[in-house]
């Protein structure tokens, strides 16, 4: 390990917040995108939306915009739930009617 | 009242015509009582009539006329005009007829078509009846042509026979001819005077006024309307229909073509006399001598018993238009009148004859054997007394043997072609008359003896003949009795001093004093000088003519044969009736049949090739707008189509239906957008 790096480690800032940030929100990507259950996907979506809460508080602490940044990210979270409880209810009515809940098997849409 | 007696005889035949043509089936004894009775009251009417017109010794006409079309300033004017000529005509038609309608009882019993027979009698009566009454070149155009209708609807009677139905077609036809030129004479004289009405012709052309103010105009307008004449009255050249005619029912011939329609030929000639210049006049007489000698020359050869009548019918017609040419009016007229009886009752004998022949051989079972032909009869006389003296008076007549009708009326013709000549040198007119006066003789007691005197050709035929129904001998008996000189003239060797005579008198010429005929005083003084040779010679060449058919028929002294031989191509000639019929399916049906050939050739390859063509290139044409259609119109839209499905095809590719792959293709295109805007 190069000094610089481990120095830069050692005093974390606002970058550090937004890769983190960044590395979340792309597992979040691969999640959902990679995932074949729809629970694992719905996980996936949970990552993304705290990589964006991570990346508003962030700004929130490093920048001088006070709490604005925590108010959203409490919304994001009380919406996150919400999104959470109709996602899983989509989820329960797909699969009483296709008895799976494998992405792949579900694609009435296919043109 | 006059007025109304001529038009309720005209009208009466037509009612029956009418009555019986609509419900002739449902009458009682399908109607022949209701024709025969109305005919009957028109011959009373018209007896009547004459007796009135001829006893009041006045020329006044009875004529009632109106005005029937206006046109423009001009009018035309119809009506009727009753002058003694007509008057005795009304009773010729009206007599004849009536007694063909009882003869026709018993010869056309069992007829299929009996009513419609009556019905036409009556038709043929009104039209014929229409010709004599009529003031007018119109309505005697009309009624002229009612005739030639009637005619073609009784020679064709029995129209399954097919040669019934070609005599029709043929009679009908020849007959057109004749009024084709009769319509250009008619119209020639309206064009001129704007008026059809015989009087105010007559009165025009005496004023000087001619048809395009020429004296030949007036020649031709006169041989033109002769022309009809030669159609009706079968002169030659269009004598060939009558013949043929024969395929009708024998009281048809006896009627029609005998005694009233082919005289109405000469009844027009009469009409227009006063109209006739001296040309037009010797052509009628030249046509009228041709015809008597060609037709007597045939009758002498033919073996069908009609046939020999209907040769020797034509003859005497083509007498009496000779003798009004040369301008023996009153004699001409006679010969009409008297003839009418006589020939009528040759037919009406003639019919009876073959209706008992008919009898006989049906009760025989024999339908091979021809019943009209002279050579199956023979010995007749005793089978058949009251035909047979009946047929011996009228045969004696026609021949022209003194104390009968045709020896006064056809004396008055010889005398007057004799006179003629005198005059002007046309010496070949008398000539051609006393020949035919011997031929007549010799014809009709050739065929008296063959059919009535000898022995039977064929005993068991013969034997079964049996005399004809009263209903058909009393009309025989009538006719018979009227041809006695004493209902013409009460001296038995001279018209002259009859009461025919003095009703009939020759018109006076109307047209210019240079081409007028002799004049009718002129005339009867030549007539007056030259009369007792004329009588004669008349005598003689009948007893001639009579003693040569005793002596080759009866007694056998000459024999015919070796005359015929002898005769050679003269008779061959005859036999074969001159070869007119021959001549005229080449010229005319032949040369038809070739133009039609030549049109059809034409139709099928210049206008059926027209047609063809055009349709060809229209087939073409389309065919190439449909490749049009086909290849571009509907290539551009399938071409859209096709596009559009293949695009879809393509892009339904994408469309795979599972949600990551969309939200793969949502993160791509949000990189591509982000590293393209940032």
């Amino acid at each position: 390990m190069e000094p610089s790096f481990l120095q830069w480690l050692a005093d974390p800032g606002l970058s550090h917040f937004l890769i983190l940030s960044a590395i979340l929100f792309s597992l979040g990507i691969m999640a959902v995108l990679s995932k074949r259950n729809v629970i694992m996907v719905l996980m996936g979506v949970e990552l993304i939306l705290n990589s964006a809460n991570i990346n508003f508080i962030a700004f929130s602490r490093f920048t001088d915009l006070s709490l604005d940044g925590h108010m959203i990210g409490l919304f994001v979270i009380i919406v996150a739930a919400a999104e959470a409880a109709v996602a899983l209810a989509i989820v329960l009515n797909a699969y009483k009617r296709f008895k799976t809940i494998n992405l792949d098997d579900i694609s009435m849409l296919k043109g | 009242m006059f007025t109304t007696i001529p038009i309720i005889i005209l009208l009466l035949p037509l009612l029956g015509f009418i009555l019986m043509i609509f419900f002739g089936k449902k009458l009682p004894r399908q109607g022949d009582w209701l024709s025969s009775g109305l005919i009957s009251i028109s011959l009373l009417l018209s007896i009547y009539l004459l007796i009135n017109k001829v006893s009041s010794h006045s020329e006044e006409m009875i004529s009632h006329s109106f005005t029937w079309v206006l046109i423009g300033s001009g009018s035309i004017e119809i009506g009727i005009a009753i002058d003694n000529l007509a008057a005795v005509m009304l009773v010729v038609v009206t007599l004849v007829s009536a007694l063909v309608h009882y003869f026709s009882m018993g010869y056309m019993k069992d007829d299929v078509r009996y009513s419609r027979y009556y019905a036409y009698l009556g038709l043929f009566s009104f039209s014929m009846l229409g010709i004599v009454i009529t003031n007018n070149l119109l309505l005697m155009y009309a009624a002229w042509e009612l005739v030639g209708i009637s005619s073609y609807l009784l020679i064709g009677h029995w129209y399954e026979k097919k040669s019934a139905s070609n005599a029709a077609n043929k009679a009908f036809i020849v007959n057109r001819i004749g009024d084709f030129g009769m319509f250009i004479g008619i119209m020639i004289l309206f064009f001129t005077y704007s008026t059809f009405t015989f009087e105010t012709i007559f009165s025009s052309i005496n004023s000087g006024h001619l048809p395009f103010g020429s004296e030949q105009w007036l020649t031709a307008a006169g041989i033109l309307i002769f022309c009809g004449a030669v159609g009706k009255s079968a002169q030659f050249p269009l004598h060939v229909w009558l013949p043929d005619a024969m395929e009708g029912p024998t009281p048809v011939s006896a009627l029609i073509h005998a005694a009233t329609m082919v005289a109405a030929g000469v009844y027009l000639v009469a009409r227009v006399f006063p109209m006739l210049t001296s040309d037009a006049l010797l052509v009628i007489a030249y046509i009228g001598a041709i015809t008597s000698l060609i037709a007597a020359t045939i009758a002498i050869t033919q073996f069908d018993i009609k046939k020999v009548l209907a040769y020797s019918t034509i003859s005497q017609l083509g007498y009496m238009i000779m003798a009004l040419g040369v301008g023996a009016f009153t004699a001409g007229f006679m010969h009409l009148v008297t003839h009418a009886a006589f020939k009528a009752g040759l037919f009406l004998g003639a019919g009876s004859v073959i209706y008992a022949m008919h009898e006989s051989l049906h009760k025989a079972k024999d339908h091979h054997t021809d019943a009209q032909d002279v050579r199956n009869m023979g010995g007749l006389k005793s089978k058949m007394p009251i035909t047979y003296i009946t047929f011996l008076v009228f045969t004696l007549a026609i021949s022209g043997i003194p104390f009968t009708s045709g020896f006064l009326s056809k004396d008055e013709i010889l005398a007057g072609t004799l006179a003629f000549s005198t005059m002007n040198g046309h010496w070949i007119l008398p000539v051609i008359g006393f020949a035919v006066a011997a031929m007549t003789a010799l014809y009709m007691f050739r065929l008296l003896i063959l059919t009535f005197h000898g022995k039977p050709a064929d005993e068991s035929i013969i034997s079964g003949v049996k005399e004809s129904p009263k209903v058909m001998t009393i009309p025989l008996m009538v006719l018979a009795a009227l041809s006695l000189f004493v209902f013409y003239s009460f001296n038995p060797l001279g018209a002259a001093s009859g009461w025919f005579y003095a009703a009939i008198e020759q018109p006076m010429s109307v047209v210019p004093e240079l081409i007028q005929p002799a004049s009718a005083h002129v005339f009867h003084e030549a007539v007056e000088h030259i009369h007792g040779m004329a009588m004669i010679i008349s005598i003689l060449m009948a007893a001639s003519g009579v003693l040569l058919a005793f002596a080759m028929y009866q007694w056998k002294k000459v024999s015919a044969d070796k005359l015929t031989e002898r005769a050679g191509v003269l008779y061959k000639g005859a036999f074969n009736k001159w070869y007119f019929d021959e001549v005229y399916n080449m010229a005319f049906v032949g040369g038809t049949i070739i133009l039609t050939k030549i049109l059809r050739w034409f139709d099928e390859n210049i206008i059926d090739g027209i047609v063809n063509g055009s349709a060809t290139i229209t087939k073409i044409i389309s065919g190439i707008s449909g490749w049009i259609d086909i290849n571009v119109v509907d290539g551009l839209v399938n071409a859209t189509a096709n596009t559009a499905d293949r695009a879809g095809g393509l892009l339904s590719k994408i469309q795979t239906g599972k949600v990551q792959v969309y939200l793969v293709y949502v993160v791509f295109s949000f990189l591509v957008l982000f590293i393209l805007f940032l």
